[in-house]
């Protein structure tokens, strides 16, 4: 299990490499990578990712352990970037290995509604204009009641 | 005394990332009410209570939860990572 929060970029293929070198039982790997995407009016300047130094490595590992007991999972890793990131930047990544893929989906989308509304993370949207607080969507909150 | 720590735009409304405070109140709501009475840039960052979330050493916890063994509580809106 890998948790990193961290202002540097990180490269994919690497740290999928290293997952399914990990443990030669892997039969499905799947990974998510979020990316900063630019706002409606395409005005986007550059988002301030801020954290909860502290609580977002352990909030996140809370998580990564819940989703290892709940699904047949050989490994998992979430890496969260935080900072100033720009349009087309990679935010952060989920990666899950498992025996089968059924186990690696359900656990990389578990991961990733927890992450999104309950990771330590706020948003700053900065324009020409000035800056707002992206707020969370109703779904993102929704999206928890399946698990 | 607890740390107090403060995120995002709740942060910007009281104008400090953190804050050693001295309280005698025995629940997170008491602590809250106290701090809004000291200054109008508290009562404006804990105007609404619904738009915000809590934790205590680090956890995520509700508004009525007592402070004893509290070394930490952080106030923030809800979280936007992924």
């Amino acid at each position: 299990m890998l948790v990193s929060v961290q202002s540097n970029d990180f490269d994919i293929g690497k740290e999928l490499e290293f997952l399914n070198n990990s443990d030669r039982n892997n039969g499905a790997i799947v990974s998510f990578q979020g990316v900063v995407r630019n706002n409606s009016t395409n005005s986007l300047l550059h988002m301030d990712i801020e954290q909860y130094p502290g609580m977002t490595q352990k909030a996140i590992s809370d998580y990564v352990k819940r989703a290892m007991e709940r699904w047949s999972l050989n490994d998992a890793l979430v890496i969260h970037r935080h900072g100033k990131l720009f349009p087309g930047d990679r935010i952060m990544m989920v990666a899950t290995a498992a025996m089968h893929r059924h186990d690696a989906f359900q656990s990389a989308e578990f991961l990733m509604d927890y992450l999104k509304s309950r990771a330590p993370f706020w948003k700053k949207e900065v324009t020409k204009d000035g800056y707002h607080w992206v707020e969370p969507m109703l779904d993102d909150e929704k999206a928890l009641e399946r698990w | 005394m607890i740390k107090v720590l403060y995120f995002a735009w709740v942060r910007e409304r009281i104008g400090v990332s953190y804050e050693m405070v001295e309280t005698e109140s025995e629940t997170i709501i008491g602590l809250v009410d106290e701090l809004r009475q000291r200054e109008p840039r508290y009562e404006i960052a804990f105007s609404d209570l619904s738009a915000l979330k809590v934790a205590i050493n680090q956890e995520l916890c509700d508004f009525d939860t007592k402070l004893s063994g509290a070394l930490e509580i952080a106030f923030f809106p809800p979280m936007t990572g992924g």
